[in-house]
Formats: C-alpha cells, sequence, structure tokens
C-alpha cells in the first residue's frame, strides 16, 4: 500500500510538471495552431538562465529573470521568424517545421555551453522530505505540485477572466470573424507564446530539482513527454491537457514503482509507457480526449 | 523549348557520371555518397508521404531501423540465415507490414496528431531494439552479415576483384548497389505520383472531402501511402546497414526521424529530385565538416579541448538554420530556386516569374496594408 501510495504522490507530482509544459503547448496551439517543437529548448534555456543567475541573483531572483527572458525568447521567436509570410491555414504546417529548425540551433547551442555539466538551480528545498503517514516525500515534489496548481489556476483566470483571453478563445474558435471583430490577431499570438515560454522556464526548475541530479543536457527531452499529454486531453483542450497531463504522470511512476510485476516489457518501460497510453487512446478518439471533433465544411 | 537537349542523353550522361566517381575517389568520398544514396532512397518515401499525402510523420527512423534490423536478423545468425538477398527482400516486405500494422491508427488520425502519433513509433521502436537481445543484439547492436547475390560478394570477400585497374572492396561495390536500388527508387517514385495513385494523394493532402466526392477510397489510400513509404524506408534502412555494416538501436532516434524530415523540407516537398538533393545535402554537410573543419574558419578541429564551435556543433548550426530559412524564404526548397533560376536564364521565356516584384515606376496605386 505504502509503494502504491508513493507511486501515485510522484505520479502527481510528475503530472504537474507535465501539465506545465502541456499546457504551454496547447496555449500555442490554440493562438497559432503551430505544434512548437522547440518547446524543449526554450525550457533548456530557461533552467540554464536560473542555474547562471543564481548565485548573483539569489534563487527567487534568478527565477524571475529567467520566466520573464523565457517568455521574451518565445515571443520574439512568434513575431520574429513565424509571423511572417501570410496567414493562410497551410501556413501552421510550415511553422511547426520551423521550430524543429529553431530547436535544433537552440540545443546545439545550449548543449555546447552546458557539455557534459550537471548544474543545480539553487533552489531552496534542496533534499529535504516530508513524512504523510508512511509516506516520504521530497519537499520539491510537494512544492512542485503546489506551484503548478497555482500558475494552471492563474493561467485558466486569464482564459476565463482577461480581454486576452476572450481575443484568444475568439481567434481560436475563429480566426477571420475574430479579426473583424477587431481581435488584434499578431499581438493575441505572441502573448500565448509569451505565456507558454514563462510555464516552460518554471517547468525547468522542477524537472532539475530533487530528486532529479540537475540540469543536464538532455532535461529539455522531457518535453517530448507533454506531447503525449496534450495531444491525449486534446490539442485546443486546457483542461483536457490538465488531465492528459496526470493520466500521463500517473501511468510513468505507476508503471516504474511496479516495475518488477511488468519485466515481460522491458526494463525502463516507464518511459515509453505515455507514448503507449496515447497511441491507445488516439486508436479511440482521434483527436484526444477533449479536442474539438473537426467537421468539415463542403 | 525546342533547343532543349533530348532527355534521353541528360539520363545518360547524369548515369556516367555516378558510375565514375569509385573509379577516381578513395573510401571516404564513396562512403559519403552511399549514406546519400540510402538516405535519397528513405527521403524519397517519406516525401511520398508527406509531401504528396500530406500525412505528417516522425515515424520514419522506426521504419529504417525495421529494414536494418530486419535485414540483419533474418540474413544472420542467431536468426533463420536465409539467403541475404532474400532477406533483404523481406525486410523491405517486413517494414511494408510494419506501416500497415499502423494504418488503423494512420487512417484515423490526422494532420499534427499524426505528427505526435507516429513519434510514439520511434520511442517504443527503440524500446523493443533495447531490450528484445535475442534478435537485436541489445544496446550494442548486431553486425550486418554483407550482402551476396548470385556468388557476387557486395562486401569485401578478399577475392581482390580489381576493375580497370581499380581494387574493387566493399565501398566500390556497394556503390554500385546503391546506385541501382535508388535508380529502382526514382523510376518507381516517379511512376506513383504521375499516375493515379498521385494525382488520388494529391487531391487527398488538399482536400479529404473533395478527395472522397471524387471516388477517391479515402481510408484505404491513407493507409497504402503508409505502406508504400515505409517500404521505401525498410530499403534504405537495409542499404544502411549494409554500409555501416553494424547496426546500433541509438542510431535510429528521434533524430534520425527529424533529420529526414528536414531533408525532405530543404529539397521541396512534393518532388522526388529535391527529396533525393535534400538526401545529400543533409548526409553530407556534417560529414565533410568534421573533414574539413582545420579548414574552415570559427571551427575548431573535432579533439581539442579549448571553447570555440566543433565541426558536428557547427553542422546542427547551419542544417538549424538552414531548415528555418528554407521555409521562411523559398518554401518550395531546392526545387523551387532551381526552378526559378531556369526561368530567370531562359530569355525567351513567355512570362516572367510571378515572384519577380514590379519596378518602382510600375507601381501606381498604394496597396493596401493587409
Amino acid at each position: 500500500m505504502t509503494a502504491f501510495l508513493d507511486s501515485i504522490l510522484t505520479g502527481l507530482a510528475l503530472g504537474a510538471v507535465y501539465a506545465l509544459v502541456a499546457l504551454g503547448f496547447v496555449v500555442i496551439f490554440k493562438a497559432s495552431g503551430v505544434l512548437n517543437f522547440a518547446h524543449g529548448s526554450l525550457l533548456l534555456f530557461g533552467g540554464y538562465l536560473v542555474a547562471v543567475l543564481h548565485d548573483d541573483l539569489g534563487f527567487a531572483g534568478a527565477l524571475a529573470v529567467s520566466v520573464l527572458a523565457t517568455a521574451a525568447l518565445a515571443g520574439a521567436l512568434d513575431r520574429l521568424l513565424l509571423q511572417r509570410g501570410d496567414p493562410d491555414p497551410k501556413a501552421a504546417h510550415v511553422q511547426t517545421i520551423v521550430t524543429i529548425g529553431v530547436d535544433i540551433v537552440l540545443l546545439t547551442d545550449l548543449s555546447r555551453r552546458i557539455g557534459g555539466d550537471l548544474l543545480t538551480l539553487g533552489d531552496p528545498w534542496g533534499d529535504s522530505v516530508t513524512r504523510l503517514g508512511s509516506v516520504t516525500v521530497a519537499d520539491s515534489r510537494l512544492a512542485a505540485i503546489a506551484v503548478s496548481a497555482l500558475a494552471i489556476g492563474a493561467v485558466f483566470a486569464l482564459f476565463r477572466y482577461t480581454s486576452w483571453g476572450l481575443s484568444l478563445r475568439a481567434a481560436a474558435e475563429d480566426t477571420e470573424a475574430a479579426a473583424l471583430m477587431g481581435v488584434r490577431l499578431s499581438r493575441v499570438r505572441m502573448l500565448a507564446w509569451c505565456l507558454a515560454g514563462a510555464l516552460a522556464a518554471l517547468a525547468a526548475v522542477f524537472l532539475a530539482a530533487f530528486p532529479a541530479p540537475g540540469l543536464e543536457r538532455t532535461t529539455g527531452q522531457i518535453a517530448l513527454k507533454a506531447f503525449p499529454a496534450a495531444i491525449l486531453g486534446g490539442l485546443t483542450s486546457p483542461p483536457g491537457a490538465l488531465a492528459g497531463s496526470l493520466l500521463i504522470g500517473l501511468t510513468e511512476a505507476l508503471a516504474a514503482g511496479y516495475q518488477s510485476e511488468l519485466h515481460v516489457l522491458g526494463e525502463g518501460f516507464g518511459d515509453v509507457a505515455p507514448y503507449a497510453v496515447m497511441v491507445a487512446v488516439l486508436l479511440v478518439r482521434p483527436t484526444g480526449l477533449f479536442g474539438a471533433r473537426g467537421a468539415a465544411r463542403v | 523549348m525546342s533547343e532543349r537537349i533530348p532527355k534521353g542523353a541528360v539520363v545518360l550522361l547524369a548515369a556516367l557520371l555516378l558510375c565514375a566517381p569509385p573509379f577516381y575517389l578513395d573510401a571516404f568520398w564513396l562512403r559519403i555518397g552511399l549514406f546519400s544514396m540510402a538516405a535519397a532512397i528513405g527521403a524519397v518515401g517519406l516525401g511520398l508521404l508527406t509531401g504528396t499525402a500530406g500525412q505528417l510523420s516522425l515515424g520514419h527512423a522506426f521504419f529504417l531501423a525495421v529494414g536494418a534490423y530486419g535485414y540483419t536478423w533474418l540474413a544472420g545468425e542467431p536468426g533463420p540465415g536465409l539467403p541475404t538477398g532474400l532477406a533483404a527482400l523481406l525486410a523491405v516486405r517486413l517494414a511494408g507490414a510494419a506501416g500497415g500494422l499502423f494504418s488503423p491508427v494512420a487512417g484515423r488520425v490526422r494532420g499534427i496528431y499524426l505528427g505526435v502519433a507516429t513519434l510514439a513509433l520511434v520511442f517504443l521502436g527503440h524500446h523493443v531494439l533495447l531490450t528484445a537481445d535475442s534478435v537485436t543484439g541489445g544496446f550494442n547492436g548486431r553486425s550486418v552479415p554483407p550482402l551476396s547475390l548470385g556468388g557476387f560478394s557486395f562486401g569485401d570477400d578478399g577475392g581482390g576483384l580489381v576493375v580497370l585497374g581499380v581494387p574493387f572492396g566493399a565501398e566500390e561495390r556497394l556503390w554500385f548497389l546503391g546506385l541501382a536500388l535508388l535508380a529502382g527508387t526514382w523510376w518507381t517514385a516517379r511512376g506513383l505520383l504521375r499516375g493515379r495513385p498521385g494525382r488520388a494523394l494529391a487531391a487527398l493532402r488538399d482536400s479529404e472531402t473533395a478527395a472522397a466526392v471524387m471516388g477517391v477510397d479515402v481510408a484505404r489510400h491513407r493507409a497504402s501511402a503508409f505502406v508504400v513509404s515505409s517500404m521505401y524506408a525498410g530499403l534504405a534502412g537495409v542499404l544502411l546497414a549494409l554500409a555501416f555494416r553494424r547496426v546500433v538501436p541509438d542510431y535510429f532516434g528521434l533524430a534520425l526521424s527529424v533529420d529526414y524530415l528536414a531533408m525532405i523540407v530543404i529539397g521541396g516537398l512534393g518532388s522526388v529530385a529535391g527529396a533525393a538533393a535534400g538526401a545529400v545535402f543533409v548526409t553530407a554537410l556534417p560529414l565533410l565538416m568534421t573533414r574539413y573543419a582545420d579548414q574552415l574558419p570559427l571551427v575548431t578541429a573535432p579533439g581539442t579541448t579549448e571553447g570555440g564551435v566543433g565541426p558536428t556543433e557547427a553542422a546542427r548550426y547551419l542544417y538549424g538554420a538552414a531548415i528555418v530559412l528554407v521555409l521562411l524564404y523559398a518554401p518550395d526548397g531546392l526545387t523551387g530556386i532551381t526552378r526559378r533560376v531556369r526561368t530567370r536564364l531562359r530569355p525567351a521565356a513567355p512570362a516572367p516569374a510571378p515572384a519577380t516584384r514590379p519596378s518602382a515606376s510600375a507601381v501606381r496605386t498604394k496597396e493596401p496594408t493587409p
């Protein structure tokens, strides 16, 4: 039972961090129709800034700078590279591939700087743990759950109560009508990218915190696991991203926790279990659990 | 158009030029050529799927792996130890079957969703390659038995085959095998694209509803595009395995899939020649930069510890930037660029290319800003 609870808590913490990344995918997709393959390197960029700056600015200051800088980088990426050319619907596919190119350049540069090092981020939780009944949890995991819940709540509030959120939802519903109603699409889009960048920087902190050894050049690849989370929930649905992330986090933690029972599937199956779950869900619901059913207009 | 050189002569000249390198170049260049040819075969397959049929696939590395490992297992020990020619043929069929098995997903899932779904293939496939030791050899991979057809071996058999005064080792022999396979690929893919299936697939890409109304069987065509593309990938995998002489799981990762996507994008979507050109560019660039690192500015030789940009990194920068620049400034890739250059060079062209901007004096009214 303890092992089970342990896996559940680990899964929730993982899911909370994936949700930060997956929500970024969804916000970007809703605003621009692009699947951002550069998200992993944006995340790594955020983490790298915290690692470099925390000696001088303290953890909180470094995190604030990193979140702002990553948001600015994401916004600039959208404004300067992706928003060129005419906004026809086919362009979203092309822009998706542009983000792959951007990812290659950014990732090469960051890996070159990080090299083989393990960078510490100087986070306040360190390796301290808390006992909850029979279960021991790392403080960083509890913090991950709490901070993610706050951040995700704030994002949902932004969607619901601000004029930007309204514009974003309108633009996602019908781009042309939104533009005619006076929505400044390019600005709505850019802000969406900024928001996603900020969330990615936040996620980087928890991905590099205990029990992970620190920030490595491969940390960004974890964003790839948020792909199944975002797809599973449906790329157009923020609550779907949340549900998908929790499902993926729990799947991964349970598959790793019960590895001895699952040894038929091979060592390290926990790492690829999210993809198996995703394919199974897509077979039944091709646009994810909460995704918009595409209706073809003739 | 009448003064153009006859097409047959061009093809013959190209064939002669492509047959020459083994007699003049050393193994390093031949290996670059071999990898490029294998990549071109795979890229043509992906071009068919993503460029023509409009199905985004990031799972190409998986089908390459099926081809490469399929051949190695079928022809090798442990394994059935079949005659190598038969094993190569079966490996290609096996890759096609893997594509067919994926068709329930490929037939239903669309657009970006399909791209991520195929990503799953790469990760699950990599996991299987690592864990199924008895077939794949696990992390360290397996060595690949050389292909031999009708008693003629495409490996170093020590027989000392000498053609026109040039000793023919594995690279020289595989060069001609690669050329033959590439020619076959080129010919079949062009046939497919220009015939009924190609038109049906292009119609699907532009509008599924319209294609269905015109009588195209949507699910069947989507699935068969996947199967055909996987078979090309399988063939490319076999050739790669023969050229590498060893297959390892880590080679067939996501980066390889992205490489293939980059090839068809840089070359120009929907064209066989473009896919081949893109394949040569993406494959040869890092190898050439590593070789000539000491002569390039801003690049340090491999192995030096001082700061600076190593050749592999420099190649990755260039390659990432190439993807971005091509898509932003020349969305139809290398094919589009050659087409534009050709139109410029031909003075008798009936109309100027639409891409050329009107001169300032010709602009009478200010265009409304969008």
